[in-house]
Order: structure tokens, then C-alpha cells, then sequence
């Protein structure tokens, strides 16, 4: 009964996850990353446990960049909080899949709680990459921007191409919030280069440091 | 349930410049929860689990703010992993715990976590502050604000069911 043409759907309502079909996607990660926190401005950035904070940290060991080095599946609460305190700043939550899923709940608080200033980017390449990339959900049929659009998102989007990415760009600087993307980037293991301090006091003091002042 | 003790804990915390009440609900905690919703002047924040509540609160310090956790006993343990930011990151956390589990419990299932609730939370570095009766709720959530945001650290204020009164079921 299988039909051909159909393969990927047809795996994923059986419960298989497809083990190929990340390794040529054709965005980048350290490109998309970098691309994401050019001229940043005033933009408040946190982000989750594993390659996203390597690749934050390859564009700029920004003191307005709070890495997570644990903590998995906080990292869109923790921009939820930092939205709601600093209405009139732009906040944008950069996370893997994996840390994504850990915290599907977040979705729905954030969908209740709407606020205008947050962005959520999912670096989606379908694997834990920490751990030896094993596949996620998200190999298979699981829909991140449905979910974020059914639990109250102002606007979610997956985004697949260089096209579909350099036209999304704009919004995702400033679109009304709260707002969600997921990048399909190429499964791809990428060195980790430079790392940001480990501890996690300075991260804070810093971070309060260049967005409050002097404590 | 007595209104009067929740409510001075309410303006003790508004006057200690809460202004994120985060929760999931429980009956100890109704008339907090719902003073926070109809203050405009403070976000209200249903969660879906409690462990979200630790890692909203740490955003909040980052951006200024100050916030609470409010939560049954039984969430305790959802939050153990995302307490390591709150200890790696040494941010200020406080939060308000009703008990069950606890004197006078009714339901069997409510002891192993009730029970666990205190050396749990010690195990992660959170102070625990524990409240009995009313004439101790000023006082105990007093030094809990100066203890969580004035030394950053982390402090649970338990609400014993010899204050909230035990549930037969």
C-alpha cells in the first residue's frame, strides 16, 4: 500500500524518524547564527544549552548574550521572564530542537502570557547534537510552529531555504511577538571554537551590568 | 481558610517590588493567585509546570525584575534540573510553597513528595523558611525578600498544613 512518492509521511505515521534527510539541508548553522545577531542593536539574547550557545559565541562574547551551559528546556522561559521585565527591548531566545522539546510546555505559557517583545528561533537540525546526534522528534512529523501557532503565537513559521530566510529576517528583528521560527539547518557536526565563561555569576553580573547599569 | 494572613502576604511581597507572580495553582495559594491577576500593575503568569517558573524568574532578575514562585509541594520536585541555574548563576529566587504531605494528610499518594519536599530542596542549596501558624506569615516572608534578593540566594517559604489545614482526600 505504500505509496511512493510519500515515503517521509509514511514513515513518520509509522513511528520511524527519517536518519537522512538533515544531512542536505542546505542552511548552515554558524551562517543562519551569525546572520540572526548582525547588527543586533539593543537586542537582548538568550540562549539554550549546547550548539546554539557555540554559535552565539563564534559571531561575539556579547555581555547582552546569556548562555545556557545546563538548565535544558529553560531557555524559552527564561526569555519570557527577561520579555516581561524589559517590555522595550527586543528578545530573542536562539535553541536546538532537543531543548526545544524539553520545554514544549513553555509554548503554551508563552502563547498565554503573548508578549510583544519576544522571538523564539529554533535551530532545528533534528539531532542531539551533544550527545552523539541522535535524532529527535522533529525527524519525524512533529510541527514546531503548529504547535507554537496552536498554543497562541501571534505568528510561527518554518523556514527551509536561504530565501525563505533572508525574507523572514525583518520579522524576526521586529515582528509583533509573541513570534516563533524553526530553521531546518544541515545535520552537521561544527566545531565548537570559542566558548563563553563558564560561570555563570559573571554571565549575570555582566549581563545586568550593560542592560541596567553599575549595581 | 483565614484571607488575612494571604493578604498581608500579598502586600508584603508587592511592597518588596514582586511584580512577576508565577504559579501553578493550588488551593493554599488562591488568594495570592488572584490578587495578582486583578493588580495591573503585576504580570500574572499561569505555568504549565513548576519548572518553568524557575527558569521565568531567573529572566526576570536578568531584566530588573522581581518575582515569586507559588507551588504545591508536589512540584518541587519538577524543578530540581533548572534549580542548577539558579544555583551556577547564584540569582535570587524565592518561593512560596503550599504543603501536603504534611501534618494531618488524608491522601496517602500526597506523603512520599510532601515528605521529601524539605531534604529536596535542601539538596539543591534553597533555604527553607517554614510557617505554622498565621502570626508567623509577616515576619518569615519578610526575611525571606531580604534573604533571596538582597544576599541572591535561593528561599522557599513553606506554608505548613497546620496553617493552610489538611485535606482528607
Amino acid at each position: 500500500m505504500a505509496d511512493p512518492t510519500n515515503d517521509a509521511m509514511t514513515d513518520a505515521m509509522n513511528g520511524t524518524l527519517d536518519r537522512t534527510r538533515a544531512a542536505d539541508y542546505p542552511l548552515r548553522r554558524r551562517e543562519v547564527v551569525a546572520a540572526l545577531l548582525a547588527d543586533r542593536g539593543d537586542m537582548l539574547v538568550v540562549a539554550g544549552l549546547g550548539a546554539p550557545v557555540w554559535d552565539c559565541t563564534a559571531v561575539a562574547d556579547h555581555p547582552l548574550n546569556f548562555p545556557l551551559w545546563g538548565a535544558m528546556g529553560g531557555a524559552a522561559v527564561m526569555g519570557l521572564g527577561l520579555a516581561m521585565a524589559q517590555p522595550d527591548r527586543r528578545v530573542l531566545v536562539i535553541t536546538g530542537d532537543g531543548e526545544m522539546l524539553m520545554g514544549l510546555g513553555a509554548l503554551s505559557t508563552i502563547g498565554a502570557q503573548r508578549p510583544d517583545n519576544l522571538a523564539i528561533v529554533v535551530c532545528d537540525n533534528e539531532r542531539y547534537g551533544e550527545t552523539g546526534m541522535q535524532l529527535t522528534h522533529t525527524a519525524g512529523s512533529l510541527d514546531l510552529p503548529a504547535m507554537a501557532l496552536a498554543a497562541g503565537f501571534e505568528s510561527a513559521a518554518g523556514i527551509s531555504s536561504d530565501n525563505e530566510f533572508k525574507a523572514a529576517l525583518p520579522a524576526i528583528r521586529s515582528a509583533h511577538g509573541p513570534a516563533f521560527w524553526c530553521i531546518k539547518i544541515r545535520a552537521e557536526n561544527s566545531p565548537i571554537g570559542a566558548m563563553p565563561p563558564k560561570d555563570g555569576v559573571t554571565l549575570k553580573d555582566r549581563f545586568r551590568a550593560a542592560l541596567l547599569g553599575a549595581a | 481558610m483565614s484571607t488575612e494572613w494571604p493578604e498581608e502576604a500579598y502586600r508584603l511581597l508587592r511592597e518588596g517590588g514582586v511584580d512577576q507572580f508565577a504559579y501553578v495553582p493550588d488551593a493554599g495559594h488562591q488568594h495570592l493567585i488572584d490578587r495578582s491577576i486583578a493588580d495591573p500593575e503585576v504580570h500574572s503568569i499561569a505555568l504549565t509546570t513548576e519548572e518553568e517558573g524557575v527558569g521565568m524568574l531567573a529572566g526576570a532578575h536578568l531584566g530588573g525584575s522581581r518575582g515569586v514562585l507559588l507551588m504545591q509541594s508536589s512540584g518541587v520536585g519538577n524543578c530540581i534540573n533548572l534549580l542548577s541555574l539558579i544555583r551556577a548563576g547564584r540569582f535570587p529566587f524565592l518561593t512560596l510553597i503550599s504543603m501536603r504531605g504534611d501534618f494531618g494528610e488524608g491522601n496517602p499518594w500526597q506523603m512520599p513528595m510532601g515528605q521529601s519536599t524539605q531534604p529536596v530542596l535542601e539538596a539543591c542549596d534553597v533555604i527553607c523558611l517554614r510557617i505554622d501558624e498565621p502570626g508567623e506569615v509577616a515576619r518569615t516572608i519578610g526575611a525571606a525578600l531580604t534573604m533571596a534578593f538582597q544576599n541572591e540566594m535561593p528561599v522557599a517559604v513553606l506554608l505548613g498544613q497546620k496553617l493552610l489545614g489538611a485535606k482528607k482526600f
